[in-house]
């Protein structure tokens, strides 16, 4: 069945239809629709699967699909068009540029944590870059998995962007088709079985996982805003989050002020009782909840802990002077477990980071910008975020992706566009001028070889707009400025054959 | 390291596939001074944060994207343009911050060797090095973890090269090759399309990922081109190209076998060249016509100076010849009329896209240097070959002020907060 959606979609890429910018649009637009005037029903579906209030849907996965959205429809024109190159001397009078291709049919693989999100900003660059896409949601979310797949055939087209539904086994079978790009979210252990089976097809995959993100509170810090950004990052969603703050960092004098102000956060955001709150959120399913659970065990927070099993609650939780070879932080959390990590300053929270795989997102809270500074330089991540937690998720001007184990490939606004296509690279010449050729052809000579040499060698030439138009200004400018300078140069030089003539006017 | 040792670098090239001193000049020298040159004038530029537009709820926070070093990446080069495809990969990779082991092939041995001399004389010792060796060496770095791979070749070996990689979910760059066509229809200068073809395949003496590998016309068209390809091997390589210093050989026994064995079984009829030598691993120029679709030099890429032709009826049929196959890593078509270059450059896919001559486009840095789908993975050259080496960071760095705009983001929530928040997340065009 599988094979069969595939092949359709195959077919439907080489007819040829998603070519046209219009068409693209035309399914952009209608993708768009979906969104708005299926809100509710979406909203409905997420609350069945993970208890996710119907605030938090818009806010974390409804507004980023219509933004990214927004943005194809109005730059694709734009994003599709040729890229002009520099070029040297040997190609002055050719055309050389680079023309963003569709791929063919891409695979999305999304997760169960922003089930619509991860799928559907994966979806428009697909569209956008002319492809056709197998969209396959995760099971966990199962009421949205079978939402989108009754929904997406009613607005795009049926054959391009077929939706396929299943759990492990169908997910295999997928897998062992050939695709032209895999688009993944998840875990790190499934990305290294997606990436081996695109090895056999040798298809390019795009892999958005996970890791711990580490979060560093720097002790000269506002700690009071800090910690009510940190709390709503890394509970929203009940912690369920890739780029949520998995734990904190912190020197050991302000570890007590830090979990006074996130206890006061929390009563704020969730009351005294956030099991009766209905802002917060459910964990996914039994087996996270048990391996959430299991984590914490041998801790005694100093918030939270509470736990209904019926409910699959976990209440937000606090741990604090966590030992850093614990369960805890050997794996990522993915749950409402906050631990913190004592560290004696700045450069051991580094070296802390650094010693670990690259996480997919760091977050400092600094008031010191040349601290601040260093310590983007000496580590590495995904992406960072001073002073806030996820927000470099929201730009989509910002590359969001991982490094090392926590991905490969970024995408969001034009750089799921770039990823999802091809980027040719084209020369059009024409066979005129063939005695500039000359000199590369056998048989050669001392003469035809030097000559071959320095034109290879000439320096690039960019011809691109803006130097047109810069180059045109400054000529412009300069004939104005040479204009002036004559005129002035006359006038000194004593224009007496006009002042001779003003004078007789006048008298 | 080689403006100093140009003397000793083609004497090794020579040895390896008595590359002719001129094709070694160009193909090898001049382009890697170029890629540094180009590289060394532009890397502060490259470095530099990219700063990037914003929306109204990041209006005043710095947004940029930073590139960094990935850390340590493994380089494999094959044996056709053994210093090229091994230090080109390594300007990038080298711009970008990063440390490099490198593995030149061992098929190449004089060039192998040299390098293995070389570049610790003139680098870092500690941050780069050159590992020596073959299948088996190879097998046993890749189980080492790399933060990048790096990869020219054959796609058989690519597929092991991603396995390898996805163990430790390292990402890689594949250059591979495949058959790339070369297309002559209607209108055209039959004797300078001729000429630029002939350039473009007997290059290297054939050995070339790049090289058009057969070439596609109507029957009319081959009447006219095979006595143009005639004279223009006449004037490149004289009567008897074997003599001629201009031309390379085969770089190895086993190849030379290879070649012959895809020219024996070949049922097409050779109209000019097919003398060879064993000894001398020398194959002339050769072409063939009435070569068909399943001819056993349709069965692989050639890589070697045998150039099949194959008649098709129409544009039409010869874009559905082209587009049953593997997207192939370039893709040339020689016609005075624009109309059939936009039509095949539309309606086809490949690495890179020429009109009206071959190869050539290796040369711009400006351009990014890469296959698609059975022909590779990623490109290089110039600021491709930096960024892809590079990591992206996306940096977002916010103040503490506003914190009352972010309290609509926070719980309790209420129906007025989502409509603000909507208003504040839309990105301003740029």
């Amino acid at each position: 069945m599988e094979r069969q959606a595939v092949n359709r979609a195959k077919e439907a890429f080489l007819s040829g239809r998603t070519r046209p910018l219009e068409f693209r649009l035309q399914q952009l637009h209608a993708l768009q629709r979906m969104i708005t005037e299926k809100e509710t029903e979406i909203c409905t579906s997420l609350k069945q699967d993970i208890n996710r209030s119907q605030y938090d849907t818009p806010l974390l996965e409804l507004i980023g699909i219509e933004n990214e959205i927004s943005l194809a429809i109005e730059k694709l024109t734009q994003w599709a068009a040729p890229r002009q190159v520099d070029r040297n001397i040997l190609t002055v009078s050719d055309e050389v540029y680079v023309q963003p291709e569709p791929l063919g049919v891409v695979l999305i693989i999304g997760a169960w944590n922003y089930p619509w999100a991860v799928t559907l900003q994966p979806l428009v660059g697909a569209i956008a870059a002319g492809n056709a896409a197998v969209v396959k949601p995760s099971e966990l979310s199962e009421y949205s998995s079978l939402l989108l797949r009754a929904l997406l055939p009613r607005y795009l087209d049926k054959d391009l962007y077929p939706v396929v539904t299943g759990g492990v086994s169908e997910t295999q079978e997928l897998l062992r088709l050939r695709f032209d790009h895999i688009f993944y979210t998840g875990s790190s252990t499934v990305g290294k079985v997606v990436m081996e089976a695109a090895a056999r097809h040798l298809t390019p995959v795009t892999l958005e996982l996970g890791g711990k993100s580490p979060c560093y509170i720097d002790k000269n810090c506002d700690i009071r805003i800090a910690c009510r950004r940190i709390t709503w990052g890394k509970f929203v969603n009940c912690g369920q989050t890739c780029i949520a703050p998995d734990y904190i960092l912190c020197e050991p004098c302000i570890q007590g002020r830090v979990v006074e102000c996130i206890r006061q956060t929390l009563l704020e955001f969730y009351g005294a009782d956030p099991k009766c709150s209905p802002d917060y959120g459910r964990i996914i399913n039994q087996r996270h909840f048990s391996r959430i659970m299991s984590l914490m065990e041998g801790y005694t927070p100093v918030i939270g802990g509470q736990t209904d099993a019926s409910q699959r609650y976990i209440a937000p939780t606090v741990l604090k002077d966590v030992p850093p070879h614990s369960r805890l932080m050997q794996e990522e959390i993915f749950g409402p477990l906050l631990p913190i990590v004592a560290v004696s300053d700045m450069d051991d929270a580094i070296r802390f980071v650094n010693e670990r795989e690259k996480p997919l997102a760091l977050y400092i809270f600094c008031s010191d910008k040349k601290a601040t500074k260093k310590m983007i330089e000496e580590t590495t991540s995904g992406g960072v975020t001073v002073n806030d937690v996820m927000m470099h998720y929201t730009l989509s001007s910002l590359p969001f992706g991982g490094v090392g184990q926590s991905g490969m490939g970024c995408y969001h606004g034009k750089h799921t566009f770039d990823q999802l296509s091809h980027q040719r690279a084209c020369l059009i010449r024409s066979l005129g001028m063939e005695s500039v050729n000359l000199s590369r052809y056998p048989p050669q000579d001392r003469r035809r070889a030097r000559r071959a040499r320095m034109a290879l060698k000439s320096p690039m030439i960019d011809l691109s707009k803006r130097t047109f138009v810069w180059a045109v200004s400054a000529t412009i400018i300069a004939f104005g400025l040479l204009v002036t300078l004559l005129v002035i140069l006359l006038i000194a030089s004593g224009l007496n054959c006009t002042c001779w003539y003003w004078r007789g006017w006048y008298y | 390291m080689v403006n100093e040792n140009e003397e000793q670098i083609l004497k090794a090239l020579h040895q390896d596939l008595a590359k002719p001193k001129f094709e070694a000049i160009l193909s090898e020298l001049v382009i890697l001074t170029n890629e540094l040159h180009y590289a060394i004038s532009n890397l502060r530029s490259w470095m530099q944060p990219e700063y990037v537009s914003k929306s109204l709820a990041t209006r005043f926070d710095d947004c940029f994207v930073q590139r960094e070093p990935l850390g340590v990446v493994l380089i494999i080069a094959p044996w056709n343009y053994p210093l090229q495809l091994l230090l080109l990969p390594l300007v990038g990779a080298i711009a970008a911050g990063n440390c490099a082991v490198i593995k030149p092939s061992e098929i190449s041995l004089a060039t192998e060797n040299l390098m293995a001399e070389l570049i610790p004389r003139y680098l870092s010792q500690d941050c780069y090095a050159v590992v020596r060796g073959g299948p088996e060496e190879t097998k046993a770095l890749l189980e080492n973890r790399f933060d990048h791979i790096f990869y020219t070749g054959s796609q058989s070996v690519a597929r092991s090269i991603l396995q390898a990689a996805s163990v430790h979910l390292t990402p890689v760059t594949l250059e591979l090759g495949g058959k790339c066509p070369g297309f002559i229809y209607g209108h055209v200068n039959i004797v300078a399309a001729a000429r630029r073809l002939v350039w473009a395949k007997f290059f290297n003496a054939g050995q070339s990922c790049v090289a058009p590998d057969y070439l596609l016309c109507t029957r009319a068209t081959q009447d006219t081109l095979v006595p143009a390809l005639r004279q223009a091997l006449e004037d490149f390589y004289g009567t008897n190209p074997q003599t001629c210093p201009d031309l390379s050989r085969i770089v190895s026994p086993r190849h030379w076998t290879r070649l012959m064995n895809l020219l024996g079984r070949s049922k097409g009829k050779v109209v000019v060249g097919g003398e060879s030598n064993e000894e001398d691993k020398y194959i002339a120029p050769t072409v063939l016509v009435d070569v068909t679709e399943d001819d056993a030099l349709m069965e692989e890429e050639i890589f070697g100076p045998i150039l099949p032709i194959i008649t098709v009826e129409s544009l039409e049929k010869g874009i559905e010849f082209i587009n049953c196959r593997e997207k192939p890593l370039a893709l040339y078509v020689f016609s005075d009329e624009s109309s059939v270059i936009n039509m095949v450059l539309e309606k086809t896919s490949s690495g890179g896209f020429v009109s009206n001559d071959g190869i050539i486009h290796m040369s711009l840095p400006g351009l990014p240097f890469g296959g698609v789908g059975g022909s590779g993975w990623g490109s290089y050259h110039g600021r491709w070959g930096f960024e892809t080496f590079s990591h992206r960071k996306a940096c977002m760095l916010r103040g503490w002020a506003l914190e009352r705009l972010n309290g609509l983001r926070y719980p309790p929530y209420r129906d007025d907060k989502l409509g603000w928040l909507r208003w504040t997340c839309v990105i301003d065009s740029n």
